[in-house]
């Protein structure tokens, strides 16, 4: 084994003629905060999706823990797929929603146990209250938390979020990465972060990785974010590449 | 009304009645909530194709639709797995193809036949033994599967996170279609095939309306399925009325009432 918590090597990934990842090489160490950044339809979640073995690598390979997607134990990663794509017509309260990330089914009968750490889960993102309430009646904040406590109550070694706080005021995405890095520090589980938002690449991670099909960059962001591999993902970033800058080196 | 169930006829009617109930009220609840209501109508109308050649070829009509039935199941899942289109296109598709074979079948038989006109409208009075015993043997499915309820809900809730969880979603979608076919074909006796799909989804949609949780939806569903039965039966028997349309009048009565009382 390498040490990289999660080791991709080469990975191309097409649907049909469209190549959506070209040649991604990387090691990302256990213990690590990875934001992942780049243009719409960089390759960012289908990124993810390879790691999960939900789309098949064309060429490359992917290991998670030392073992290839098909053989990860499932409560080894939690994945938070895009907010977008949550449903929320399904009849169900948020306990149920919780406990199906323990479960990997959907729960009929509640046992005394798992509703004990599905409760202990809701209480770590502050969401005690949220236990009984119909999914459909929650904010998009608190169904984000609701999610929250359902990817933390495996306990997982591996935690995958996309675009996680599409939709969250400033407040709700403070307290989601406060809890998110306690958990961490507490765990040393890995995450990664499909974000747009490039305080989370800059303050909250540890390793940035910039692709635009190709990797661009990855490492840590003050060395990895170079003006260069920015404009190479993003083309000319005129007024917007100013302020990404001063945001940057704000702590210099 | 009671004396009605000292007739054989009737106690058979009601047990058919009760179990075709079940058993779609309980699958009702996966094919509403995937959004796939359209699919009972479209697995009604492959019936047809199939009770047409059965009468063609001069077998007993179910035993024919039944393997018919679930080929046409099979196809609107694989076209709707293999290509962009939604499902309620690939069930259309096959709705089409089902019924113009079954006019086809049916011309070449040439003489009218009385026995059609029961299976397009139900004959739940004229359930026999044997009817009853395949209604039965087709209620053993949803016992014996009774443990996958919480994968299929859980990739009904979310399939993206059911792969990701390892679980064999497409292959549950062919398993599940299957099921429904077999369910769709059982009731053709009973409520006919112009009804069939009123069995899948108004209890279940009825249901959907007050539900808090999705195991809730379920027993709610089977237990107006049933009632709905129950009572529509009587009531047809009452006033003189086929009971098939009855029953789902009286499903359409329930749904109502809850759509005004919801919450």
């Amino acid at each position: 084994m390498s040490g990289c918590a999660v080791e991709v090597k080469d990975l191309t990934v097409r649907f049909g003629n469209h190549v959506a990842l070209e040649k991604i090489s990387l090691c990302v160490p256990a213990g690590a905060r990875l934001a992942i950044v780049g243009p719409n339809g960089a390759g960012k979640s289908t990124l993810l999706r390879a790691i999960l073995g939900l789309v098949p690598a064309r060429e490359g390979t992917v290991e998670v823990g030392g073992e290839p997607p098909a053989r990860i134990a499932p409560d080894w990663v939690a994945y938070v797929p895009q907010v977008k794509t949550l449903n929320r017509s399904f009849p169900a309260i948020s306990l149920e929603l919780v406990i199906s990330g323990l479960r990997r089914r959907w729960p009929g009968r509640i046992s005394r146990e798992d509703r004990a750490r599905a409760e202990g889960a809701l209480a770590l993102v502050g969401g005690e209250r949220l236990a009984g309430r119909p999914i459909r009646r929650l904010s998009g904040g608190e169904l984000q938390r609701v999610y929250l406590a359902r990817t933390l109550v495996s306990e997982p070694r591996l935690i995958l979020l996309d675009e996680p706080l599409t939709g969250v005021d400033a407040v709700g995405e403070a307290d989601f990465y406060h809890i998110l890095e306690e958990y961490q520090e507490r765990t040393g589980v890995t995450l990664f972060i499909v974000t747009h938002d490039w305080d989370v690449a800059t303050y909250h991670s540890t390793h940035v990785l910039l692709i635009d099909r190709k990797l661009i960059t990855f490492g840590p962001p003050k060395e990895a974010l170079t003006e260069e591999c920015l404009r190479k993902a993003y083309g000319h970033l005129g007024h917007s590449h100013e302020m990404l800058r001063a945001r940057l080196w704000r702590n210099d | 009304m009671i004396e009605a169930l000292t007739y054989p006829f009737m106690q058979r009617a009601l047990a058919a009645g009760v179990l075709v109930a079940l058993l779609a009220s309980y699958y009702g609840v996966f094919v509403v909530q995937r959004g796939l209501s359209f699919l009972g109508s479209g697995l009604a109308h492959a019936a047809f194709g199939g009770v047409a050649l059965g009468l063609l070829i001069g077998l007993q009509p179910l035993w024919v639709a039944l393997p018919f039935t679930i080929l046409v199941a099979l196809g609107i899942t694989w076209i709707r797995d293999r290509t962009e289109l939604g499902g309620d296109t690939a069930i259309g598709i096959f709705f089409a193809i089902s019924v113009a074979l079954g006019i086809i079948f049916l011309a070449w038989k040439q003489e009218y036949t009385e026995n059609a006109f029961a299976l397009l409208f139900g004959s739940i009075l004229s359930v026999e033994w044997s009817d009853l015993w395949l209604t039965a043997g087709a209620m053993l499915l949803p016992i014996a599967t009774w443990r996958l309820w919480g994968r299929w809900a859980y990739a009904t809730f979310d399939r993206e996170l059911a792969r990701a969880d390892r679980l064999p979603v497409g292959r549950d979608d062919y398993f599940l279609a299957v099921l429904v076919a077999v369910a769709v074909v059982v009731a053709v006796k009973v409520v006919g095939i112009m009804l069939i799909a009123a069995f899948l989804v108004i209890p279940a949609a009825s249901a959907r309306l007050v539900a808090r949780t999705f195991v809730g939806m379920t027993w709610l569903s089977m237990a107006l399925g049933v009632g709905s039965t129950i009572v529509g039966l009587g009531t047809s028997y009452s006033l003189d009325v086929p009971s098939g349309a009855m029953i789902i009048l009286v499903q359409a009565l329930i749904f109502l009432i809850l759509f005004l009382f919801r919450r």
